[in-house]
Order: structure tokens, then sequence, then C-alpha cells
């Protein structure tokens, strides 16, 4: 009987590992996992609990790694801890990762060390590493198969003895407004060698506000084709060499894995270290980097992309959930009032109650909760223990074991509240605050080195705490409430930290909750700035040409008026000379152009007049205000300033400069659309039509442009005297600038008179 | 016992990684695992098959939990249940048979009652009902009746010994037995494609056409065996979204030298017309006739009734299932990875939850299971030969005892 069980045992265990290749069965495969971000972008929660065990759909993350790791074919792991290891370790202990066959799990403890660089050295140090290892951070969630990646790394290796490292990357395309990826970290450039994979070039703080990356000129040299990309996501999954710790231990100031020890490596070629990409397609890897990428990668798992790690598969000792309709995830043992409405896409731990007519949805509510009635709660996070008394209003914000909300309190988004914090009644939370019942650390200087000395400070500082935490959590509580009373509403504890750093300007930027409405706005009204920019400077000007069509082709899709027809035709002539003036097209070409637009249009003559003046005021308008100075002696103006002029003399004057060349220029382009008087009294419509809205600009110099364009024989006096004779009878706020060139229209009348 | 303990965490390991595919496989893993638990089950003298049914039941409850979805372990704890107490009844009928004919006195019933009194009221009550129960269709078709085997044993249990050495040899024999069962319904489960197969050529014609979807090794095999018996046929293949596996099967039966067409599955209903018949696999069978198979077969069962075209199910009978497919727990549907449909980098920008709302406006559905009522099925071909879907009751009733539907030790485990 033995034997035969053996025989099982072993046939299973054959089948398992010939997914996996020869030399991996041969050689245990090995992985390093970080335990510490070595950042304080999870403070203020940070400072009580280590960011791995932190509940990431009510399951602590580096399970969802640990997991991973196991199912990918590693045999063992060394659990590096620094800040709050005794918790990690605690955790690892009670957990069934230690009991595993085939998967051992080691941790290694040490308080010292400030950054990732100094933990592999000192795993270096202990000389447990012997073979090709994953270096991995417990905060990362990934389903993809190592097989493949594994294989080409040791393929390459044996080739080439200097490719040391393999990098997990996955398409992802950042928000072009934001300039972020969907998991919050800022927009990556990698330059990869499309043929051989060798990553070339990274960079992740690329400086947007210039909207330039540089290249170094070597790389286009040395490498016949080079593809950049900045839709490409890191995952923070390395296959790494040995060679990797003696490189960190070699290079003693290397801190950060990504900004010192790549770019290190990617700069100096004097060692010819090379670092390669693996690019995954369908499988799913990300890291929780910040608050933002802690929502994304929860809705992820909700909605299965990291499938088998999803609530309802019990890969590591998590509770039995349900998945039911619309993707509601339900433990055992809730308790939910019948008029309660739970959304879609939440998921509700074991244990919790929820009360008459409370709303939730697109949450995750941990075990244990109480959840009052007519509570609202929006892509919140709740976890353990939580009491949510009657008339709360949550939306988009974490809430941390044993917090308790007095009835009527309300969260803004973004909020974060820490372990235990009570929010008095009918308080509301500001925006992005975050609440703890520790105190703020003082704040240091945004530098790099003192940012992982705080941190290791916090460890220290929470490690006294945690000693007495237990016993004097009560007064601790009750002081603070003294002191802080009016800060949380009546009953409140905890403090709010103030931000720091970044500032409220960058808050939203990372914050669990989603990016408001005019924020987005604000950022895309100035990057379409930025691009009309962008495409004046320009000397080609296909780039505009297409986005206008682009814009077209949006837009029409919605309303086809006649009205927004006309809207596009102008825009289409603007484009068409502006094209012509910087390419120096000649004046036929333009006209045969802008008649091709007319037809496809079906727009009239007075149309395309209307449109080719349109455009040339707004060129006027555009083109800088050279230096010209004493216009008006140029140009002297036989009638005085009517209108009360706002802009600065000499602005208007070369305003008015500007108008002139122009005219002067492309008189025979207007001209050849001013067939009947009927255009010309279009075009002194157009004009007035501008001066009341889209070029506030001329109003002043409404009459001396319409004497220029006399004085070029565009505008015959019989039209204007005519548009004039219109404009009679018109309202007052009509007639503002037949008043101001009153003057030339009598001088016309009596030019005219005189011929007679 | 502790080397059990590491069996079953293993294997429950395995299942709730989703490690094992395909209901063959745990269908044998879990009964291999349930032959190490009796054989480890250390038996007390009195109520042997009680104490193994917890056993088996206290293992059968964790392993049903960790997958729910995977039908077929749930099935083997069943069949094993079963198979403890035919046994146990065989092994009872046989002594109160043995007791019967030797002429017992009262006061020996009455020792034999004071011992043990739980067993012979157990005894009794199934004694009772094995005269209640009908016939198996197993006895019923081979024409040998139980109590044509009950001697056999009987002889062997031996009356003529001691009354201790008597009890001490039906323990011993009570587990042998059920061992040797369970080794039955292994090598069942192994052999299951075999026996299947062994039918092809009396369902599979010369020139026709053979519609599938999906990939199923069952559906493989049948079609060999149809094609070793020189019978020459075609076979359309559905390529069965998202998971292609119909691409898989098309290239083996091609490497057999069959004439394949694949096709895509929303093609299945224009071909159909040209099709003889459909031969599918199937996840699981239910007790009603239902089917629980591959998402989009019940696109290709409608498409068959609305050609009168027969739909032919290929099921081992450990995937035959006893319960109802109106019971919401059984009805279970695995959603995997949306990445099966969709590539996530190329539909990243569709998953931005950073802007608007905060909550997704793309949500991607991706069930691996669909449901096929009894209606639209023609045939089952099973290990144990042909059947009507509204028979399946009759081979439920041979497999299972109606006692174990409900896999969950009671509260007081006095049982």
């Amino acid at each position: 009987m033995g034997a035969q069980k053996k025989r099982a045992a072993a046939a299973a265990a054959a089948a398992r590992v010939s997914e996996d290749p020869d030399d991996l069965a041969r050689q245990p495969l090995q992985a390093i996992l970080l335990a510490d971000s070595f950042t304080t972008k999870f403070r203020p929660i940070t400072l009580e609990r280590p960011k791995v065990l932190l509940p990431l759909v009510n399951v602590p993350m580096i399970n969802y790694t640990l997991a991973w790791l196991e199912a990918a074919g590693v045999a063992e792991v060394f659990v590096f801890c620094c800040a709050h290891s005794k918790q990690v370790i605690d955790y690892l202990e009670n957990s069934e990762w230690f009991s595993q066959p085939n998967f051992t799990v080691k941790t290694i403890e040490s308080h010292n060390i400030i950054s990732a660089g100094d933990a592999l050295r000192l795993i270096y140090e202990q000389n447990v590493i012997h073979g090709d290892f994953v270096l991995i951070s417990g905060d990362t969630v990934s389903n993809m198969s190592l097989t493949q990646a594994l294989q080409e790394h040791k393929e390459r290796k044996k080739k080439d003895n200097n490719a040391v490292m393999t990098m997990i990357i996955k398409k992802s395309k950042p928000s072009p407004i934001t300039r972020q990826s969907r998991l919050g970290t800022d927009e990556l450039f990698m330059a990869i060698d499309p043929n051989t994979k060798q990553l070339l070039y990274y960079e992740d703080k690329a400086d947007h506000s210039k909207g330039t990356i540089c290249l170094d000129k070597m790389l286009l040299a040395e490498n016949p084709s080079i593809s950049l990309h900045n839709d490409k996501q890191d995952c923070y999954i390395d296959i790494c060499s040995p060679e990797v710790l003696s490189l960190f231990t070699d290079n003693f100031d290397y801190q950060h894995l990504r900004r010192h020890f790549v770019k290190g490596l990617l700069l100096d070629d004097i060692m010819g270290y090379k670092i390669f990409t693996h690019e995954i397609h369908s499988s799913y890897a990300a890291r929780i980097d910040n608050y933002r990428s802690y929502d994304i990668v929860s809705k992820d798992i909700i909605q299965r992309w990291t499938y088998p790690y999803v609530p309802d598969v019990k890969f590591c000792g998590n509770r039995a959930t349900k998945l039911e309709r619309r993707g509601m995830y339900r433990a055992l043992e809730i308790e939910q009032s019948r008029s309660a409405q739970v959304g879609s896409f939440t998921v509700i731990g074991y244990g919790t109650k929820i009360g008459s007519n409370s709303k939730i949805s697109d949450s995750v509510i941990g075990e244990g909760c109480t959840i009052g009635s007519n509570v609202l709660i929006e892509g919140s996070y709740i976890w353990d223990n939580v009491i949510i008394e009657d008339g709360c209003e949550l939306r988009h914000v974490i809430v941390c074991d044993g917090v308790i909300m007095k009835a009527g309190a309300v969260l803004k988004p973004g909020v974060v509240l820490s372990f235990k914090v009570v929010i008095g009644e009918r308080f509301v939370v500001p925006a992005y605050s975050k609440v703890s019942l520790l105190q703020q650390p003082t704040v240091h200087d945004s530098d790099e080195e003192l940012e992982y000395a705080d941190n290791s400070s916090g460890t220290v500082e929470f490690s006294s705490i945690q000693g007495t935490a237990d016993q004097s959590n009560g007064e601790m509580t009750s002081e603070s409430s003294e002191a802080h009373k009016p800060k949380l509403g009546t009953g409140g504890v905890g403090y709010i930290w103030s931000i720091c750093e970044g500032g409220q300007e960058e808050e939203w930027r990372h914050s669990v909750a989603p990016i408001p409405e005019d924020k987005l706005t604000e950022l895309s009204e100035a990057m379409d700035d930025d691009q009309e920019l962008v495409t004046q400077d320009r000397t080609a000007l296909s780039t505009s040409g297409e986005l206008i069509s682009d814009s077209n082709a949006s837009e029409g899709d919605d309303n086809e008026d006649s009205k927004d027809d006309s809207v596009y035709f102008e825009k289409e002539v603007e484009a068409t000379f502006l094209r012509a003036v910087e390419e120096n097209v000649k004046v036929d070409h333009v006209i045969l152009e802008v008649n091709s637009l007319r037809l496809s249009y079906n727009m009239t003559s007075a149309d395309c007049a209307g449109a080719v003046f349109y455009s040339m005021m707004k060129l006027a308008i555009k083109t800088p205000h050279s230096s010209a100075i004493g216009l008006l002696t140029l140009y002297p103006s036989p009638f005085s300033m009517v209108a009360s002029n706002a802009y600065p003399i000499y602005l208007s004057g070369e305003l008015q400069q500007n108008t002139a060349n122009i005219i002067t220029t492309w008189q025979k382009l207007l001209k050849s659309y001013l067939l009947e008087i009927d255009e010309e009294i279009e075009i002194i419509l157009k004009f007035e039509e501008m001066c009341l809205e889209s070029a506030k600009e001329f109003s002043p110099l409404f009459a001396r442009i319409l004497h220029i364009l006399y004085d070029k024989d565009i505008l015959q006096e019989d039209a204007i005297l005519r548009w004039a004779d219109e404009k009679e009878g018109a309202d007052e706020s009509d007639k503002v600038f037949v008043r101001q060139s009153e003057k030339f229209i009598q001088w016309l009348r009596e030019a005219s008179e005189e011929e007679d | 016992m502790p080397d059990t303990q590491a069996l079953v965490n293993d294997f429950l390991n395995k299942l709730k990684k989703r490690k094992i595919e395909g209901s063959q496989a745990t269908a044998r893993q879990t009964a291999e695992l349930l032959r190490s638990v009796i054989s480890q089950q250390r038996v007390p003298y009195t109520n042997q098959a009680g104490a193994l049914i917890d056993a088996v039941k206290a293992i059968g409850e964790q392993l049903i939990a960790a997958n729910p979805v995977e039908l077929a372990v749930g099935n083997i704890v069943r069949r094993v249940l079963h198979i403890i107490r035919e046994e146990d009844l065989s092994l009872t009928t046989a002594a109160i048979g043995g007791l019967n004919l030797s002429a017992v006195s009262d006061d020996e019933n009455d020792d034999d009652r004071d011992g043990d009194s739980t067993l012979s009221a157990a005894a009794v009550a199934a004694a009772a009902r094995s005269t209640l129960r009908p016939p198996s269709l197993q006895t019923l078709l081979e024409d040998t009746p139980v109590s044509a085997a009950v001697p056999q044993t009987s002889s062997s249990g031996g009356d003529s010994e001691g009354k201790t050495a008597d009890k001490s040899s039906r323990s011993r024999k009570l587990k042998h037995d059920v061992i040797e069962a369970v080794n039955e319904l292994i090598q069942d489960i192994v052999t299951c494609h075999e026996q299947i197969a062994e039918q092809a050529v009396e369902h599979i014609h010369q020139n026709e056409v053979i519609l599938t979807l999906g990939s199923s090794r069952t559906v493989l095999e049948f079609l060999f065996a149809a094609k070793e018996k020189k019978r020459s046929f075609r076979v359309f293949v559905a390529e069965g979204a998202p998971r292609y596996q119909g691409h898989l099967l098309a290239k083996e039966l091609v490497a057999r030298g069959l004439q394949t067409t694949l096709i895509t599955d929303s093609a299945v209903f224009a071909m159909i017309s040209r099709v003889n018949m459909v031969i599918v696999g199937a996840h699981a069978v239910m007790a009603n006739g239902g089917v629980i198979a591959p998402v989009g077969m019940n696109l290709v069962a409608l498409a068959a009734q609305k050609h009168a075209v027969p739909f032919v199910v290929l099921a081992g009978s450990h995937k035959l299932c006893p319960l109802y497919p109106h019971n919401p727990e059984v009805l279970l549907n695995e959603l995997r990875s949306p990445s099966e449909l969709l590539d996530f980098g190329e539909f990243s920008d569709c998953m931005d939850f950073g802007s608007g709302s905060g909550s997704p406006l793309l949500h991607v559905v991706n069930p691996a299971f669909d449901y096929v009522p009894p209606k639209l099925v023609s045939l089952f071909i099973t290990d144990a030969g042909g059947h009507n879907p509204s028979y399946m009751y009759r081979l439920i009733a041979d497999y299972y005892s109606a006692d174990d539907l409900v896999v969950q030790r009671r509260a007081t485990a006095g049982n």
C-alpha cells in the first residue's frame, strides 16, 4: 500500500514538475522576498503594521506573493523582514506557510537596514543564495508562470555571462492626461532592443514639463534598432543571477533597486552587465506601491484578473467566500438587513452585520464589521472589526481595523483612517486627510536618505509603543481625546496628519479616490494648450491638421448640425491658412485648397470669405508682437479713438500693424472670394462677431482695421455703408462698432457725395 | 495518522489552488486518497462501518469544500461511502444469514446486543433496508442476484469459529473488502475511457460526420477507437473559446489520421445540418440527466435539436453526480480569469479606475461551464453502457446511497 501511495505521490509530483524545465527540477529555485518597501507611502498605517500584512481584499498581501511563488515552482523563499519584523515573523509562524511540503519559507531579520540595497548586501553575506533567484517584494500580486521567463533567462545566461537579470514587464497604457500609469506610478519610459529584448534605457522620473526625454546618442549608434516604450509597466518581479547580490556588495552606494541598481548597470558599461526584459501578456502582475495601486489591484482581484488568487478560491487559508451574481463575494455568517443594498463588485467578510437601508458598492468590507443603517459606502476598503454607526457616508476611503465612526460622520474621498481611530458624531473629515492615533513624526526634508532614515526611526518609534500598546491603549486614547477633542468632533480620538512634502497639490495622484473631474479637465486643458503651442512652434503642420480632423471626427458623431459644420469648416480653413503661412505656399494654391474645402463642406463663397478673414485675424493675434514702436505714426489714423481703450496703446498698435501686414500679404486670397458686395458685408459682420467674442483684442481697433480694409480695396464703400444702414435698426448693444466707426462712415458718405 | 493527514493536506492544497485539472484525475486521486485514509483508519471492534464512514465523511467534507466546483470529488466520496455501506451490509446479511442458518438461540443474540447494540441495530436496519431496496440494475442485467454472492462470503466468514474470532476477522474483512472495492473503483476510473471507447463502433458508422466542441479525453479516445476499427468518418471540431482546446483536439485527431475540420463556435449552427451526430464530453452529469459541460455546449445542443441531430454525451461514471441542478449550491460555475478573453495590456485604459466614478465600466465575465437540460440530450454513453437521460436516476441509485447525498457529519458523531 505504501509503495502504491508513494508511486501516486511521485506521479503527482512528476505531473507538476513536467511543466517546468529540467534544470529547474535539478536545482531548486530560490526567491528573496523583501517584506519591506523602504518607503513611507502607506503612512500612517505602516507605523503600526508592516505593509506586507495589510489586507488586500481581506487577505494579507504577503499571502498573494507567497502563494504565487509556491505555484510558480519556487522551492525556498527568504523573507527579509525589517520594519515590524516581529509582526511579520509572528504572522508567518502562525500561518500555514511554514508547514508546506516542497516549499520552505525562511525569515531573515534585521533592524538597521534602510534600503533594498542594504538588504541584498546582508543576504549576500549570509551566503544562502546558490543559483538564480527571484527577487520580489512582499506587496506584489501575480499569477504569471515563471517557466518561460526562467528558461529564457537561463539560456541567455549560458550564452552571455553578463546577462544578470530579467525584468518582468507588462503592457499598460499610461493616462495621457495625468502622465501616470493606472497603478498611480509615474509614466515609465523604457528603451528595449526589439530583437534581444535587452533593456537599454529606464526612466521613471521623466520631466513632463519639457515633454522630452533624452537618450544617449551612443544608444542609437550602437544598436541597430531600439523601441522606446511608454506603455510598459514594471512588475517589480526580477529573475536574477547570483552576480546581482555581489554587484550590490561591490557598489555599496546602490540603495534603490531601480533608481540605483538598474540605472547604474545601464549607464555603467565598464562591466558590461546586461538587463533583459520579459513581457507577459495574458497573465497578471502588479506591485502595490501606493494607495491608488492598492485600490486598482483590489479591483483587479475582484474582477478575477489574478485568478486563481481570488477571494472565492482558498489559496492561503482564507475564509470560505462565495461568488454570487454581479461579482458579489460573500463570506459566511453575514447578517444583512433585507433593505440593505449591496451592489456589484463588493466583498463582504465573515460575520459582518449590515443594517437597514445601507448602500454598499464597489467596496471591500472586512471581517466582523458592524455597519449601521442608512450608511453609504462607495469604493471603500474597510478592514476588520470596524464599527460604522447610522447615517455615515464613506466614499473612496481606507478604514483600518478597529475604527469607530460615530453616527452621521462623513469621510470625504481619499481619507485614510489608521487603526482604532474614533471619528466623532457628524464630523466631516476633509478629503485626502490621514488620521492616526500616533502623532505625525516631525517632518524632515524630503531628502531620500532621510526618507529611509525616517522609516527606520518609525520602526523604533513603533516598537516602543507596541510594548505598551496593549495596556496603555485606553489611557493613550483618552489622553489624546482630551488633547484633540475639537479635531475629530465630539468623542473623536486621533490626530489628523498635516499633509507634507508633496503637498495637497499632488495628493490626488496617489490617493485611493479616483482623480476628481475638475483636476482632469484642468490637466487636459493645460495639455491642450501645450499641444497647441507645440503645433504652433513646429514647422510641419501636418500634425495639427490631424489633430483638427480628429476632433472633427469625435465631435461630428455627436451632433451633425450645419452650424457645427461651419465651425469645422472654419477650423479647416484656418489650419490650411496657417500651414500656407508657415510653408509659404503660393496664394493660388491656397485658393485651390480652400475651394476644395468649400466644395466638400458645401459652403458659399461668403462663408469662405468669412473663414479666410477669420483665420487671418487669428494669425494676427497669435503672431508674436514684435517690437514695433510708434505704429500710430506709420498708420496715422484720421479718426480719433472713440472707444475707451483698455489695452496699452503700443499693444494695439502692434496688433494693428500685424493685421495690416497680414492683410497686405494675403489680400489676393481674400479678394478671390469677394465677388459681390454681400461677401464684403459678411466679412464685416464676421469681424464684428470676432471682436465681440473670440478676439476681443480687436474691439478697440475695429474702426482702424475697417479703414485698412477699405484702403486695401478689400471692402468697397458700398459694403461699409450698407452694413451701417443694416445696423441702423439694431439694438444699442449691436451698434457699438457702428458708433466706433461713425466718423469713418461719415467720411465715406461725404466722399461719395463729393464724387457724385 | 500524520501520514494520511499530510497526504490529505497536500491534496487539499492542490484542490484549493486549482492545480488538478480534469474530472478523471481528480476522481482518481480522490479515490486513492480515500483508500489510504481507510487503510490507515484504526477500526474499533464495534461499529466498524460507522467509524469508517465517519472518517471518510470527515475528510470528504474538507475535500468538497476545497473545490466545490469540481463535482467529481463529491461523487467519489459518496461512492466510497456507498461502498462501505454495501460491504457492511453484505457482511451483516451474511452474518445474519449465518446466524439464521445455524439457528442461534435467543440469548446469544441478546449477548450480541449487549456487546454491540448499535451494530446490531444498524445491521438489522440495513438488513431490513436490503429487503426493501429494489434490486440494482447490475443484478437485473447480469442476472446474478446478490443472494448468490452472499453465501460465498458468509462461508469464508466462518460461522463455525468462535464469536470473538469471528468479530476480529469480520473487522479485518470489512476493511479488506472496502479497500478491494475502492481498488475496483479506481480501476474503473482509470479504464473508463477504454470502456466508453469500446462502444464507439456501435455509434459511429461509415462516412458519418461527427461534431464535437472543445477537447475531452473521452471523446478523443472514443473517436480513436472508431478509427481503429477501420471506420472512416469526418470530425468537425468547434474550437471551444476562450480556451481553444479544440485546437489541441484537432491536432491530435490529425496526428491519428482522422479527417478533421476546425470551425469557430459561432459556426456550429451553420455546420450542424451536415452533421450526423454530436459527441461531446461533460464536466458532470446531474441526477435529472442534465449536463454541466464546458461553456458553449448549450448552444451546440440547441443547434443539434433544431436539426434533429443526436446529441450524445460521453461521461465516465465518476462524473455521475447524485445531486439535482436546481440547487444553487450545485450549479456553481467557475468564473475564470478574464485574461483568457482579452489581453489586459490592450484594454488597460478601459480599466483605469482612477478617473470618473472609480468603478470600472468594462466587466469581463468568463464562466467555465454551461448547463444543458436533459431534454436536449439524446444519449449518455457511460462505462456501463448507453442510457437515456431519464434513466440516470437508476444509475445513481446503483452507485450512491441516499444517506450520503449530504456529506456532512452530524453534530453528534455518535451515529
